[in-house]
This record gives structure tokens, C-alpha cells and sequence, in this order.
């Protein structure tokens, strides 16, 4: 009675981590992609610089991510880390690279600067895919049988988990691009608000066509959407249409707003497009946190482990978002030419 | 031996841990260190403290990058390489993780902003007041995940549930399980002795090197002060956790020793060759007594040896040997340098004392030697279970292939390699210039202290070219 409860506000949890992880580290990630696009290495310090001081509280978005699903759900932990060994191994190698080139881009000299630049935008782009290779992999499911994953090492490399990781770099680029609308200005300004038209675009399409894919991935989905190849039922499909439809109406005004030279709203259209997918993905998947495998409550820790968690989880959280949003506040400015370094 | 899923799992998991331990064991006593000289400027508004403080942060900044990163990669290879065991103990040692990233990383990663980048743009009081977050989330980092490991070493307060899996019965005994406390002492003095080494080390280089300015002088003196008073204490510490590794683990101790047969007044071993085959330790010299006086504080106590375990529970007895050694070797040479330091200093020769400054810089390094060895005494030791006594690490493995994990292995050493290799030039290049007596502090509000700019290198942009 009590466990499914708490099995339950810990997905929810756990899922907002996921969430948060995502409009955050996506951002400076998609920094990190858009750094080809840059005119200069001028142009590519003021990037960096809009992301420097909030990276590493992002990326920790992502260690109780993956922490609290040791934690709370250790059975589905182990069920799909092995399952997706080498996507996750290289969305780390991917991370180091990535991290260590904020500090070490000023310290090297010059090769060694440009090979940090190329090694901060690769690593971005690798990240992002390997993450969307991740999250392919996790929809599609994993081959378990009595907890334990019995697959092949390759099971997730489908031309679906392709598809997701794509889309998944251009949707992050787009979240980088709307970031750097919002903290620079002038030149950069400008060119950062024809990357995110553009990029509005190419994530639509790639949300749209990870949509379409996905219901071909299991029964239960084309069945919770009221879609099939042949048919459409109505009232199912009425009940959920708004998510498609608020996703076009926000890449409509993402479009317009970086048109009409606004300064936050496309980074918060942004991350609503990005909660839109979410919210579709989570009607998709529900109830499972393995997908089509293992629910939470199936899933979860012991009783005493979640409650414990929860007694420190409640204080906390509320104390580092308050904390967090200060810093964000604190680094609010506009990157200005002479603070582009770091 | 065979290199299947386990050994590579194994040795991945070694190398992986085995270099990010080398950045918590620096900037845990780094923070603090700044956390001080910040504190001291902010009192005795003295600038040698500031630049002090601007010099170390850059180094701090660098090394706080890649631990940070490399302990990304720990906390996920948990469960992609040991699933078995996540599953097993998720219910147990789980929520420690999820306090470590509650109360500790968020704390760090935060605050770390403020640290490097709001030099200007927050008041002193609020700079210092974040340089003490920082060292505060460190100190709280080690002491979760040294509950969790010392957990696995000593476990206590669990049993099986219906599903196999384990379960805690309380939490208060999970978390102050027997070697906790102990270990908790044992690493923060290691973490903070580590700093003292590289601190005076890299000091004393630069007076060796004639730009002997104002700041170096002092930070010497701060690093000799450190390494006197803790290096003793350190191994009062040190001597606690084998008298406790005794108690819980003496397959263990008898392998660090090595000791075979079971018998009082068991010797301490100055060298040896230990020989798992022959179940002996070859060209053993040692104190006859000594052991069974260090351990049990009695000549005449009798310690099991080896033998008195099954051979399938016996750890790799040479590694946590030599590696025991190792250890013990590094701390009493920190103690003979902090005497020596202690004297010169007495006779006012601090500064001028050249051989001393030789001897230190070689020392630099010692900590970490010391704590990488300490860590493998204590986790080879504690083979072949990987949660003491319950669980086997053969059992704890992912059923994954092994090609994966040596594809994987392969990668880490490689990328590790590159990543590290130029850290380590950055950071020992930024020594080698020493700090200066005009650091500059950043100039624009959003330069951090760690920028190019304060560092006195000309804009980073026009060198890209
Ligand atoms: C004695 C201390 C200690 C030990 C034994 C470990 N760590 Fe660590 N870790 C720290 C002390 C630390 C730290 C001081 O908090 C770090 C290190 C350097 C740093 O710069 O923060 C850190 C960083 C760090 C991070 C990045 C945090 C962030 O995003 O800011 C993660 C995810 C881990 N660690 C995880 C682990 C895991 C899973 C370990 C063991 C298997 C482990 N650490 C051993
Ligand atoms: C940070 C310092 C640490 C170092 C240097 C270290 C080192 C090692 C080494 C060398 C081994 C291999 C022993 C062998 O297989 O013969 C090992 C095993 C292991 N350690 Fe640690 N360890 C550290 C901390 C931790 C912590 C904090 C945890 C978890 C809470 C942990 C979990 C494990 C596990 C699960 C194994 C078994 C896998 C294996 O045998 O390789 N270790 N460790
Ligand atoms: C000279 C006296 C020393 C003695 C007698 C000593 C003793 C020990 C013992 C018995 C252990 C194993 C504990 C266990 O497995 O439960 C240990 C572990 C360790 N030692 Fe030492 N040690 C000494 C000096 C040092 C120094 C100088 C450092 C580092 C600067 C250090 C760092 C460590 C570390 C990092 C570990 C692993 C963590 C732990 O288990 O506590 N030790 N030491």
C-alpha cells in the first residue's frame, strides 16, 4: 500500500531530475554543439562564457539522475546500464572531454587551445548523441529476463535509436541556441537567433518523426494513442491531441519570438517544446520504468531506503533549487566583450 | 588467467577509481586551504593571503574539473559494470549515494560558480562564505561515500529480504558501521596531508628557483606546519584502522603483514617476498613481536595467519603487501620531513634551507603515492568479497560481454591518458611560474580569479590564431 505510494513519488522525482537535467545541461550542451558555427574564437569565448558558471550544477542534474535510480529503483538500474553499456560509456568519455576544456581551452597555448576547442564542441555532440542513443535504446526496451539483462551488446543500435539521438543533437542545439539568445548580444545575438529558427524547425521535425516511430515500437503504445497503420480512434486520440498541438503552436512562437528579436521567451518556449515531448514520451511509456518490462513499484528499493531518501530529498531539493536559482540570478547579465573570458 | 567480463571489469573499475581518488585527495585539502587564506585575508587584509588565494584557485579550478568528471564516471559504472552488486545492496547503501549528491555535490558544483567567477560581482564576505561551501561539500562528499565503502568493508545493519536482495534493518548502523569513523579520520588527514605535500613542495620550488617571493615563504611555512601536526596523526589514525581491520577483517591484515602461520608475537615485516604457492613469505626481515604488539597491543597475543582461512578466501596477498608498505613508508617520511621542517623553522633557516627545499619538492608527490596505495591495501584486502564476508565479486559482476568492457577499458585509458597528461602540464606549468607578489585579481566583474586574464597570459583568443 505504503511501497506503491512511495515507489511512485519516487519515479515522479526522479523523472523531474531527468527533466531539469535536460532544459539545463541541454542548453550548455547545445552551446557546445553550435561551437562550429561560431565565427571566431572571439565569438566561441563569449559562448563559453554564457555557460561557464553554471556547467558543473547542470551536469549534477545528471548524477542524481543516474544516482537516484541506483538508489530507488536499483532493480531497473541493473537491468538497463548493462543493457546500454556502451552508449552510456561513451556519453562519459564524451563528458570528460566536454568538461575539462572549460578550464583547459585558457590554459593551453596554441595548439592546444584549438585541439580543446575541437574537443569541447566533439565532446558536446557526442554527449548529446550518445544520450539520445540512451534514450533510444531505453524506448525500444531491453531484453531482461528475471531482472538480469540477456541481450547482446549491440541490441541498442536500431535505425530508431538513430533517429532519437539526431533529433535529440538538434534539439539540445536548439536549447543552446535559444540559451545564448537570452545571455549575449550584438553580433552573436543575431546570428544565435537564425540558429534557433532554424533549428525550431529541425527539431519539430525530428520530435515529429520520433513520435510517429515510437508508436510502431510496441502494441501498448499504438494502443494508448488510439493510432494504428490502418486506423484511428477518435476519442482515444482527441484525448491526448493537445501535446501535438501545443508542440506546433510552441515552435510557431519559438520561431516568432526569435523573429521579433525577443530575449528569454524563445529559451522558454524551448524547454516548454522539450516538457511537451516529455509529457508524450511519459503517456507513451506509462506505467513502466523498464519499458514493457518492470513498473516501479516493481522496481523499488526497500521500503526504509525510500523513506529515508524522501526525509532527506524533502528538505533538500527546495534548499538547491533556492541555491541554484540565486546562482543563475547572480550570472544573469549579458556577456559582454570584456567578460568573455571563461 | 582468463580476461573475461570480470577481470576487465575489475581492472576498469581499479584504473577509473584509482585516478579519480587523485583529484578528491588534493582538492578536498585544497579547499580548505583556501577556505583559510581567504579567511586570513579577509582578517588580516595582508595581500600576500590574496594572491595566495588567486594563485591556488587556479590550480584548484583545474583539478576540481577533472575530478568532477572522473567521478561522473564512477557513479555510473556502478551499474554498468557491477549490476549484480546495485541490485544486491541499492536498498542499502543507495540512499547514501543520494545524500552524497543531495547534501554534497550540488553544494560544491554551485557554490564552484561563485568561487571562480563572482570575484567582483558578490562582496568578500559572500566569496568567502561560497570558498567555505565548497570545502564544506568536499569534507561531506568523503564522509558519504566513505559510509558506503566502509559499508562494504565492515557491513553492518542489513538483512536478506524475501527477493535475495539486502535490506537495511538501520540505517544508524549502515552509516557508522564499524570502520567508518575511522576511515572517514584516516582519509581527510590524507586528504589534507596530500595538499600539505604539494603545497610545500611546489613553495619550496620556487624559492629553489630564485623567484623566491614573499608568498612562497609563507605558504611553506603554512604546508611544513600542516604536514607536522597531521603526519603524526596520521598514523595514530593509521594505527586505529588496522587495529579495526583486525577485528573485522584479519584475513586481511594478516595479508598486509604477512603473515602466514598463526602464532603469537608475529612479527613486523620491514621486507619480504610473500608467495601465495608455497603459502610463505620469502627473505622475510622483520621485528619479532612487533606485529602482535601494533595490533593487539601485546607481544604475546596470538593473530591467525594466512592458512587459518580457506585458500578461496584468502585476499592477493603480494599487492596488499607491497602496497601496506608503501603507505607506511610515505607517512613516516612526512613525519621525518615535518620534524626537519619543525627545526630548520626553529632556527630561522626556513627560507634559506636548500637541501630541505630539494627534499620536499621530491616529496611532493607522496600523498597521493600514499593514498593510491593505501587504497589498494584496503580494497585488495578486502578480496575476493566485494561487500565483506556476503557478497563474492565474481557474483557482483554485469552480465555483459567482454568485449564491451575491454573495447570500454581500452577507451578509459586512452582518453585518461590525454586528459591527464595535459591537467597535469597545466597544473605543474602554473607551479613551476609560482604566485606572484601583484597576483592580479580579475578586472571585469564576471572574470574569474582562475581566468586567463588573472593568470597575467595574454587573451586567450589572439592565441588560437
Ligand atoms: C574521499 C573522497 C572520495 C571518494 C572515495 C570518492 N569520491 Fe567522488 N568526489 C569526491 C570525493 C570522493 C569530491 C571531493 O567530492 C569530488 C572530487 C573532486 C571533486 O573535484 O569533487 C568528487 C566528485 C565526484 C562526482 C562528480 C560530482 C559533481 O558532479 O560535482 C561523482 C559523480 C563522484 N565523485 C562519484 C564517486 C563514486 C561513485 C565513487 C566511488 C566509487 C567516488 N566518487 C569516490
Ligand atoms: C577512492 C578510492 C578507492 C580506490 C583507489 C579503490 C580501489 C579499488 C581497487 C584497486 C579495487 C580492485 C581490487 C581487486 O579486484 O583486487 C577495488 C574494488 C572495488 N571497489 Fe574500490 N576503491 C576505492 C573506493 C571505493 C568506493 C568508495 C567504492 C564504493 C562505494 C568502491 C567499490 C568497489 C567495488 C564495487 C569493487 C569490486 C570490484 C573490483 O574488484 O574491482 N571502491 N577498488
Ligand atoms: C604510517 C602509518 C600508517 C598506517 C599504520 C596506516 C594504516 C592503514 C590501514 C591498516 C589501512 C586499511 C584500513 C582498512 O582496510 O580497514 C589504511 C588505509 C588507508 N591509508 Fe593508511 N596508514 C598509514 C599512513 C597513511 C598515510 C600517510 C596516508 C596518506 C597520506 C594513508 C592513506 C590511506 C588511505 C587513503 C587508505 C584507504 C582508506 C581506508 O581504508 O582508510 N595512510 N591505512
Amino acid at each position: 500500500m505504503f511501497g506503491v505510494e512511495l515507489s511512485m513519488i519516487w519515479a515522479v522525482l526522479i523523472a523531474l531530475a531527468v527533466f531539469l537535467y535536460v532544459a539545463l545541461d541541454g542548453f550548455d550542451l547545445g552551446v557546445g554543439i553550435l561551437f562550429p558555427f561560431a565565427k571566431d574564437s572571439r565569438e566561441r569565448d563569449h559562448m563559453q562564457a554564457a555557460i561557464a558558471p553554471v556547467w558543473d550544477g547542470n551536469e549534477t542534474w545528471l548524477v542524481l539522475g543516474g544516482g537516484g535510480l541506483f538508489a530507488a529503483f536499483p532493480k531497473a538500474y541493473a537491468a538497463l546500464m548493462p543493457a546500454l553499456y556502451m552508449p552510456i560509456t561513451l556519453m562519459l568519455l564524451a563528458l570528460i572531454f566536454r568538461g575539462v576544456a572549460f578550464e583547459f581551452r585558457h590554459h593551453g597555448r596554441k595548439t592546444g587551445k584549438k585541439w580543446w576547442t575541437v574537443a569541447f564542441s566533439g565532446g558536446s555532440i557526442a554527449a548529446a548523441a550518445s544520450q539520445g542513443l540512451v534514450l533510444g535504446g531505453f524506448i525500444q526496451g531491453v531484453n531482461v529476463v528475471d531482472g538480469g539483462f540477456v541481450g547482446g551488446p549491440l541490441d541498442w543500435l536500431t535505425p530508431f535509436s538513430l533517429l532519437v539521438a539526431a533529433s535529440l543533437v538538434a534539439g539540445y542545439a536548439l536549447l543552446g541556441a535559444a540559451w545564448l539568445v537570452f545571455k549575449t548580444e550584438g553580433e552573436l545575438f543575431e546570428r544565435a537567433r537564425s540558429w534557433v529558427k532554424r533549428l525550431a524547425i529541425l527539431s519539430a521535425l525530428g520530435m515529429a518523426g520520433v513520435s510517429l516511430a515510437t508508436l510502431s515500437v510496441d502494441p501498448r503504445v499504438t494502443e494508448r494513442w488510439g493510432i494504428t497503420m490502418t486506423s484511428i480512434d477518435w476519442p482515444t486520440f482527441a484525448a491526448l491531441a493537445p501535446l501535438p498541438i501545443v508542440a506546433g503552436a510552441l515552435v510557431f512562437l519559438l520561431w516568432r519570438d526569435a523573429d521579433l528579436r525577443r530575449h528569454s521567451q524563445p529559451y522558454l518556449y524551448s524547454v516548454a517544446l522539450f516538457l511537451v515531448g516529455y509529457v508524450g514520451l511519459a503517456v507513451s511509456l506509462w506505467p513502466y520504468i523498464v519499458p514493457f518490462q518492470m513498473t516501479p513499484a516493481e522496481a523499488a528499493a526497500a521500503d526504509n531506503a525510500l523513506a529515508l531518501m524522501l526525509w532527506g530529498a524533502i528538505p533538500m531539493l527546495p534548499v538547491i533549487l533556492g541555491y541554484t536559482a540565486y546562482v543563475y540570478w547572480l550570472f544573469r547579465a549579458k556577456v559582454t566583450d570584456e567578460a568573455a573570458y571563461h | 588467467m582468463e580476461f573475461d567480463a570480470l577481470l576487465l571489469s575489475r581492472l576498469q573499475f581499479a584504473f577509473t577509481i584509482g585516478f579519480h581518488i587523485i583529484f578528491p585527495a588534493f582538492t578536498i585539502g585544497l579547499a580548505s586551504f583556501l577556505a583559510v587564506l581567504e579567511g586570513l585575508w579577509l582578517k588580516t587584509k595582508k595581500p600576500v593571503y590574496r594572491n595566495l588565494y588567486l594563485f591556488w584557485v587556479k590550480i584548484f579550478a583545474l583539478s576540481f574539473g577533472m575530478g568532477v568528471v572522473s567521478g561522473v564516471v564512477m557513479s555510473y559504472q556502478l551499474g554498468t559494470n557491477w549490476s549484480v552488486f546495485s541490485a544486491q545492496v541499492g536498498s542499502v547503501i543507495g540512499p547514501l549515494f543520494a545524500y552524497e549528491v543531495l547534501t554534497a555535490f550540488f553544494l560544491e558544483a554551485s557554490f564552484l560558480g561563485i568561487m571562480l567567477f563572482g570575484w567582483k560581482r558578490v562582496g568578500p564576505k559572500l566569496h568567502f562564505f561560497a570558498t567555505c561551501m565548497v570545502a564544506i561539500g568536499t569534507l561531506m562528499s568523503a564522509f558519504w561515500i566513505l559510509a558506503a565503502n566502509s559499508w562494504m568493508q565492515t557491513p553492518h545493519g542489513f538483512a536478506f529480504a524475501n527477493d535475495g536482495t539486502m535490506v537495511a534493518t538501520d540505517f544508524v548502523q549502515v552509516i557508522f558501521n564499524p570502520s567508518m569513523p575511522i576511515r572517514f579520520v584516516h582519509m581527510v588527514l590524507a586528504a589534507y596531508l596530500t595538499t600539505a605535500m604539494v603545497v610545500a613542495g611546489a613553495s619550496a620550488f620556487t624559492l629553489l628557483t630564485k623567484k623566491a617571493v614573499a608568498e612562497s615563504g609563507t605558504a611553506l611555512r603554512m604546508g611544513v606546519l600542516m604536514m607536522a601536526i597531521v603526519a603524526p596523526l596520521q598514523i595514530a589514525a593509521g594505527h586505529e584502522s588496522g587495529k579495526v581491520a583486525h577485528e573485522y577483517q584479519p584475513a586481511k591484515v594478516a595479508a598486509m603483514e604477512g603473515w602466514w602461520e598463526t602464532r603469537t608475537q608475529q612479527p613486523t615485516l620491514l621486507f619480504g617476498w610473500p608467495d601465495e604457492q608455497a603459502e610463505t613469505t620469502h627473505a622475510a626481515i622483520g621485528i619479532p613481536g612487533m606485529g602482535s604488539w601494533f595490533v593487539a597491543g601485546d607481544v604475546n597475543a596470538e593473530l591467525e595467519g594466512l592458512k587459518a582461512f580457506p585458500k578461496e578466501d584468502r585476499p592477493p596477498v603480494w599487492l596488499t603487501f607491497w602496497a601496506f608498505r608503501i603507505m607506511v613508508a610515505m607517512g613516516l617520511a612526512m613525519v621525518a620531513l615535518g620534524v626537519w621542517g619543525a627545526v630548520v623553522w626553529a632556527l630561522k633557516r626556513i627560507d634559506r634551507a636548500t637541501l630541505y627545499h630539494r627534499a620536499l619538492v621530491l616529496a611532493a608527490p607522496s600523498g597521493f603515492v600514499a593514498v593510491l596505495a593505501g587504497w589498494i591495501s584496503a580494497e585488495v584486502g578486502r578480496q575476493p568479497y566485494v561487500v565483506y564476508g556476503v557478497l563474492r565479486t565474481v557474483d557482483a559482476v554485469s552480465p555483459v560481454a567482454a568485449g564491451a568492457v575491454a573495447t570500454s577499458l581500452l577507451f578509459f585509458i586512452i582518453v585518461y591518458a590525454i586528459v591527464f597528461s595535459a591537467g597535469a602540464l597545466y597544473i605543474l606549468r602554473l607551479m613551476a611560474k609560482g604566485p606572484e607578489t601583484e597576483e592580479r585579481a580579475p578586472e571585469d566583474a564576471s572574470e574569474p580569479p582562475g581566468s586567463p586574464l588573472a593568470t597575467g597570459v595574454a587573451s586567450a583568443s589572439a592565441k588560437e590564431g
